[in-house]
């Protein structure tokens, strides 16, 4: 069963513009720093530019500089600060070290936070910050995780007595079987550089204190509202009922506002003490210190095959740096893409290990995509690997691996049970619209003329896991948390619709696809619903946006509150029509006795009279409203096949793409716009891990690549234009048929560019080129694999 | 992201601007602020006093004086773009100014702004250094005249005295000449990890005039002088152009940043010195 039979397909599956849009382009937003409250004044931050250091901090001067409320070290505020949460336990003896917003005596990353100034303006605080005496003892630095593992290694956490935060394996099927007398091997390491999610919006928080009721308002720029209340109710001793959270408009994520930060919990804080609103905003220079880096990961994979190409077994051993402190989810990130390293190949055997380590730099956590990204580079990079051992073509060596769409449902073999999928059709779809023969022959001349630049092509055939997650899942695997998803929908007297949403849109178009998904249901036009999301006054329950979950879960959840509604409707309708409920027909919004022409009510009228409820049947609650909460059954695995081609100018080192073609199936579509924006952004971001960012430390802990213009992410004007199209395999593991998209062009765009790199220099004797493939790094590749030195 | 405070001067001649920073000895000039902005906010500067020049009208606009172009200091790029006499006089300075930063850069951000910052990463002070410009500048003690080989004295430094303005740059014609602005870099709208500054004239065929100069091979712009040697008074083609190029890096001291290692630039301007005499001669 599915919406569209519900009612008949009007909205969902409609490319409808945003309803977000016009306010967006036009100016009329209210992000979090543009919140204006009487007599606010202002936080400032001072941080460590050390990444290791004993400190003593002295604020006492800053306290008279001019317009300074306030001006606090860590160790004035040490027993006002609850350590911050962590709540994705990962094995029973991880090592969490305590994590204060202000660091007290110590120090462990540049940009760690050592003291607080509030003033009437930000210039007076930010000035004021020049007044505060720190005195910086240097301990000795640990950046690199295999260095961080010797026993020799300084500590970031000398209490703990170890840079381990945890150690996880798993084992599925006869691994030492597989590889015993396997006649192939790809033995590869690869490594996920560390990465800085860059959202438009920098982080802010402003909190409003009624101090007479003890109430507080809170806004954030975050993903996660709900989960922001509940943590600073769980940190203050604040009842959650006193604490509204409000997120609105929120300027992208990507992972990187999925997290609860020490501006939170200080601004909450200092709000407190002082009984007045207090705002903090973070510049971007902090955001590349402050706000948690992405992936950073040292993958060792041995993929055991049979001499034809067929997997038997594959091995993963990942180094995952945590960096100085845990966030919210970060030890959980490398675990995420567990099951996801198997790709969607078949295979007898599989192990997965994993160390969790402690360094001297940011925090990591979840970024677009959270670990899933980091396992699809691996299988399909080692897959191309594999067909150029065997002189086999890439996307053959892929069919003779690959789940048939006659498999499905599939268990694999780390324990996913995958829905749906049609590789074979994805594949036959992204080679038409490429034109991989042609280009395969462009390639064989050019090869053939020693052209200097040379074209390579590069293919991913994804899967992920969305839809996070069903709750009985999380609790087996240590997380604190659930991954039900709740709305509730009201038509109300005027006959307007009113969807109330737990999930917390920064960028995906809620708005626009719930209001899609209601008018279907209900039969109201597009523009009678409002959406309500992102206020935990007006949306009580909720577990926000992130993991590709808001429309396979959320969705859902607003889709079945809505069919309550719906159903509400034709019970009062049918006493209205003096009717059974049997003899009444729903279509286009209105109740139509079958038989009777002429006996009709619309739904707008059935409304009004559920309001006045001047007439119901007995036991009918007055009003036309209901909630659902969704507990969802299982992950959705949206897939697609990419295939990018790469000009490489032999030369410089240069790489320019040329064809980038994305087949994605992310099941049953609800706004085909909102996904190929979506798949366009993905695209865009893991095209610049291939190619563009990366986070490079100094030998002392400095983030050299701390602005825009060191980091490079991509504009526009350095990237193609993107050729998309879908197939339509829907899920079965939630009645709209739905996947997810949010994280899946991410997830398949970095191994088919590098792919593609790799493929363009093969004759040159390169095999791999280490993210991001800057000029530079493809120069030296050809010229190392020449016999050349560097 | 706050600049530390300072004073703010907006003086509309020369004459007042120079005794504004002669006033105060950490002042520091703003033209169209595309660098230097970013500086203060990022408080790696804090000048107690910022000379606006925006309202000098002397110092915009574009004009031929003899046998030379005139640029004024306060010339914005993309004024400089759409001017047919740089067009026709120094098409080497439109085709540099072209790759300047993005559309919006362009707009605010002067030439003489870009050559007093003396980025050895921005482009056009190579291009200067390529067209032997003059530089004309004006303090407490009058006008004078500096060669461009010598304005670039080192890394973000000129010649230019705390109290000296950059007023004009007086630009020898070059029309005729083969030209090509060959720019490198990793991202569009950044700055050059290597560029290559090039203009070649030819009589009757044979190559009578090279001048090559690079962006970002060391502390200040660099005239690769071994390679103008080496290609003047040959016949200009390929393998002139190559063997010439081989010589692009010879006394040149790149830095190593992450943008790329010091060999890794000697060979790019290797490449591009190549490329960008391919270009010029051909003309």
């Amino acid at each position: 069963m599915t919406a569209t039979q519900d009612t008949g397909t009007r909205e969902v599956g409609t490319a409808r513009r945003r309803k977000e849009d016009a306010h967006l382009i036009t100016g009329q937003t209210t992000w979090t720093d543009n919140i204006q409250l009487a007599g606010t004044v202002h936080a400032a931050l001072l941080r460590s530019p050390m990444a290791h250091a004993r400190i003593r901090v002295d604020v006492s001067a800053a306290r008279n500089e001019p317009g300074v409320v306030a001006a606090y070290s860590g160790a004035d505020l040490a027993d006002e600060l609850a350590g911050l949460p962590s709540a994705w336990q990962v094995t029973p003896d991880w090592v969490a070290p305590e994590h204060k917003p202000l660091a007290t005596d110590e120090v462990r990353y540049a940009g760690d936070a050592v003291a607080v100034v509030v003033a009437d303006t930000r210039a007076h605080a930010v000035d004021a910050l020049d007044a505060i005496e720190v005195d910086y003892e240097p301990l000795p630095v640990v950046l690199d995780m295999e260095r961080a593992m010797a026993d020799d290694s300084p500590l970031v956490h000398s209490d703990a007595g170890t840079n381990v935060c945890f150690r996880y394996s798993d084992t599925f099927g006869d691994v030492a079987g597989a590889f015993a007398d396997a006649p192939l091997h790809i033995t590869r390491r690869y490594v996920q550089q560390r990465l800085v999610p860059c959202a438009m919006e920098p982080r802010s928080v402003v909190v409003a204190p009624v101090p007479a009721a003890g109430e507080y308002t809170v806004w954030s720029s975050t993903q996660i509202p709900h989960f922001v209340r509940l943590f600073l109710a769980l940190l203050t001793g604040v009842s959650e009922s006193r604490i509204r959270v409000i997120a609105p408009d929120v300027g992208g994520g990507f992972g990187s506002k999925l997290d609860i930060y020490a501006e939170e919990l200080l601004t909450f804080t200092l709000a407190r003490k002082l009984g007045r609103p207090v705002k903090w905003t973070e510049t971007r220079s902090e955001a590349f210190q402050a706000t948690i880096h992405g992936r950073d990961q040292i993958q060792d994979l041995d993929l055991a095959c049979d001499a034809d190409g067929r997997i038997r077994g594959l091995r993963v051993n990942l180094l995952a740096d945590m960096g100085a402190y845990l966030q919210l989810l970060t030890p959980a990130i490398p675990l995420l893409g567990r099951a996801m390293f198997p790709g969607i190949y078949k295979m007898d055997a599989y192990e997965f290990g994993c160390v969790g380590v402690f360094t001297d730099k940011t925090p990591t956590d979840a970024y677009r995509g959270a670990g899933r990204p980091e396992a699809t580079f691996a299988i399909e990079r080692l897959l191309d690997e594999l067909a150029a051992e065997l002189h086999v073509d890439p996307l053959e060596i892929r069919r003779r691996n690959w789940i048939r769409h006659e498999e499905f449902p599939y268990d694999q073999i780390a324990g996913l049970t995958y829905d749906s999928g049609n590789y074979e059709a994805a594949t036959a779809r992204a080679t038409e619209l490429f034109d991989y023969a042609g280009l395969r022959a462009e390639q064989a001349r050019r090869r053939e003329a020693h052209d200097p630049v040379q074209l390579g092509i590069g293919v991913s055939t994804y899967t992920e896991m969305c839809g996070l997650a069903p709750s009985r899942w999380l609790g087996d695997r240590g997380y604190a948390g659930g991954g039900w998803e709740a709305a509730s929908v009201r038509l109300l007297p005027t006959g307007k619709v009113e969807a109330v949403v737990g999930t917390s849109p920064h960028g995906q178009g809620h708005v626009t696809t719930f209001s899609q998904i209601v008018a279907d249901t209900l039969g109201v036009p597009f523009d009678d619903v409002e959406v309500v999301h992102g206020d935990t006054a007006a949306a009580p329950a909720g577990l926000d946006t992130y993991g590709s979950r808001s429309l396979a879960v959320g969705g859902v959840a607003v889709w079945r509150a809505a069919q309550r509604v719906r159903d509400k409707a034709k019970t009062l309708a049918a006493h209205l029509l003096e009717v059974s409920e049997d003899d009444l027909d729903f279509d286009g919004g209105s109740f139509a006795v079958r038989g009777t022409p002429g006996a009709t009510k619309t739904i707008q009228e059935v409304a009004f009279a559920a309001f006045a409820a001047h007439s119901i049947p007995e036991g009918f609650e007055p009003t036309l409203s209901a909630d659902f909460v969704l507990e969802p059954d299982d992950f959705s695995f949206p897939h697609g096949t990419h295939l990018c081609a790469v000009d490489v100018d032999t030369e410089t080192g240069r790489v320019t793409i040329r064809r980038y073609v994305a087949v994605d199936d992310v099941g049953k579509v609800v706004n085909p716009l909102i996904v190929e924006g979506q798949v366009h952004g993905g695209l865009a971001q893991g095209i610049a891990q291939a190619l563009h960012e990366i986070a490079v430390y100094d030998e002392d802990g400095n983030l050299t690549t701390g602005t825009m213009v060191d980091y490079t992410p991509p504009s526009a004007a350095d990237l193609p234009s993107f050729t998309t199209d879908r197939t339509e395999t829907p899920s079965t593991t939630n009645p709209l048929g739905v996947k997810g998209v949010g994280e899946a062009g991410t997830i398949a765009s970095t191994p088919a560019v590098v792919n593609a790199v790799v493929d363009a220099l093969r004759p040159y004797g390169v095999t791999d080129v280490p993210m991001p493939c800057t000029p530079e790094r493809v120069w030296r590749a050809i010229h190392e694999a020449q016999g050349g030195t560097s | 992201m706050i600049p530390v405070g300072f004073e703010y001067s907006r003086p509309s001649t020369v004459e007042e601007a120079v005794a504004a920073l002669a006033a105060d000895p950490d002042a520091k000039v703003l033209a169209g602020g595309q660098s230097l902005l970013p500086v203060l906010r990022l408080r790696l500067a804090a000048p107690t006093t910022l000379v606006d020049l925006r309202d000098v009208e002397s110092l915009h606009g574009v004009r031929v004086a003899g046998d030379d172009l005139v640029i004024g200091a306060m010339t914005t790029h993309d004024e400089i773009l759409h001017d047919a006499r740089v067009a026709e006089h120094a098409p080497l300075i439109a085709a540099a100014t072209a790759t300047v930063g993005d559309r919006q850069v362009r707009h605010l951000g002067t030439f003489g702004g870009s050559l007093s910052h003396a980025d050895p990463a921005g482009d056009l002070p190579a291009v200067a250094c390529a067209l032997d410009a003059t530089m004309v500048a004006v303090g407490p003690n009058g006008r004078r005249e500096i060669p461009a080989a010598d304005f670039f004295v080192d890394y973000l430094t000129t010649a230019l005295a705390p109290d000296e303005i950059l007023v004009e740059v007086r630009v020898p014609d070059t029309a005729g000449w083969g030209h090509r602005y060959e720019k490198f870099n990793r991202m569009a709208q950044a700055w050059s990890i290597v560029g290559v500054a090039a203009l070649v004239r030819r009589v009757d065929g044979g190559v009578t005039d090279t001048r090559v100069a690079l962006t970002n091979m060391g502390r200040r712009p660099v005239r690769a002088t071994a390679v103008e040697r080496a290609l003047t008074g040959t016949a200009g083609d390929a393998g002139a152009v190559t063997a010439a190029a081989g010589h692009a890096d010879e006394g040149a001291e790149p830095p190593s940043d992450v943008n790329g290692a010091a060999d890794y630039r000697a060979h790019l301007s290797r490449v591009l010195t190549r490329r960008a005499l391919t270009v010029a001669v051909g003309a």
